[in-house]
């Protein structure tokens, strides 16, 4: 009873929430409302008994992917307005496929049934007596271990993927050149220097980097102030 | 629908296929609608991945059998490297265009 009123409220909630997804006007209110139906198929997650699936929902889902949706929708300068020009113009055929999809759907839903032996056909059976958790890692880690592997193999080319993308070399950015500095000629020494004298006048001249210009002499032609 | 003596649930499996097939619909309705904003178009697109995810969960579910759950994992994990990559492109696209107007993008002519 409890479980069935639960899951009737986070599904109308998620719904609800991605309806407001597809049709909200500020993109931020539609990463928000992605938030909040993350937070409710977590819930219908753990409704169907599925807890660790739930969780990673949360954690990777909402930590990570929709936060990650905020950063670019705020980083980036968009005009939002101007993008939402043709919403009325393609919500008449959004809507006549939806429907269309959403008809065969429930074609397919009135007349499937599953197999007499299906359930003697399970893969990995469910364990009685171990949390979700373990039960899963224990066929996660046996039996699936290469798949394991290959979705962080799959985790790795994205990450490599994002960093190279969006790594630019900006022209003007003053940073360490680690081989010049180990290539260096000249040994350092410790000299003693009398006080009060610049490194030119005595004579201690840095090595001379291509780029670098002389000083600006700054000019005193007119004096201080505006006063004349 | 027959469940032909498989593990009861507390909510029945028609339920949750109901709802995942409105969420997958409404992904699907989100792509037409926000033809022009590519970030809502990966919204959509993580709401089609999340109404496979809860049917897998749901037939994982009903059937007493694990494997859907570990194929939900999967899916989460190519599902998160789609958004990083999918960002990762809208954000160089608008650094070189300025804009992210899908319609604008036809430079390759495909």
């Amino acid at each position: 009873m409890i479980a069935a009123l639960s899951f009737y409220a986070f599904a109308a909630i998620l719904i609800a929430s991605a309806v407001m997804v597809v049709t909200s006007r500020n993109p931020v209110h539609s990463v928000l409302f992605l938030i909040l139906a993350f937070f409710n198929a977590a819930g219908l997650f753990l409704i169907a008994g599925a807890e660790f699936l739930a969780m990673i929902l949360v954690i990777v889902y909402v930590g990570a992917v929709a936060v990650l949706f905020l950063f670019v929708v705020m980083m980036l300068d968009i005009d939002f307005a101007q993008l939402r020009e043709g919403f009325q113009r393609y919500a008449p055929i959004g809507a006549v496929i939806g429907a269309i999809l959403l008809i065969e759907l429930f074609m397919v839903l009135a007349t499937w049934r599953f197999a007499p032996e299906a359930a003697t056909l399970r893969l990995n059976p469910m364990p009685s007596g171990v949390t979700n958790a373990e039960a899963l890692g224990r066929i996660l880690y046996t039996d699936n271990v290469f798949l394991f592997q290959a979705c962080g193999l799959v985790l790795l080319v994205a990450m490599i993927g994002a960093i190279v993308l969006t790594l630019r070399e900006r022209p003007g950015t003053r940073r360490q050149s680690i081989a010049e500095q180990v290539a260096r000629a000249g040994t350092v020494s410790v000299r003693s220097v009398p006080l009060g004298a610049g490194l030119k006048e005595i004579g201690i001249a840095r090595p001379p980097s291509p780029e670098e210009e002389e000083p600006k002499q700054v000019e005193h032609h007119h004096g201080h102030g505006g006063h004349h | 629908m027959a469940m032909g003596g498989i593990t009861e649930m507390a909510v029945s499996l028609a339920h949750y296929l109901t709802v995942s097939a409105i969420l997958l619909v409404l992904g699907v309705f989100g792509i037409f609608l926000n033809r022009k904003n590519v970030i809502v178009i990966l919204m959509s697109v993580e709401l089609i991945l999340l109404a496979v995810n809860l049917n897998m969960v749901a037939f994982s579910s009903a059937l007493g059998d694990l494997t859907g759950q570990v194929f939900t994992m999967f899916i989460l994990t190519v599902a998160a490297a789609e958004a990083a990559i999918g960002l990762a492109i809208v954000v160089i696209y608008f650094r070189n265009r300025g804009t992210i107007e899908v319609e604008d993008i036809s430079t390759l002519k495909g």
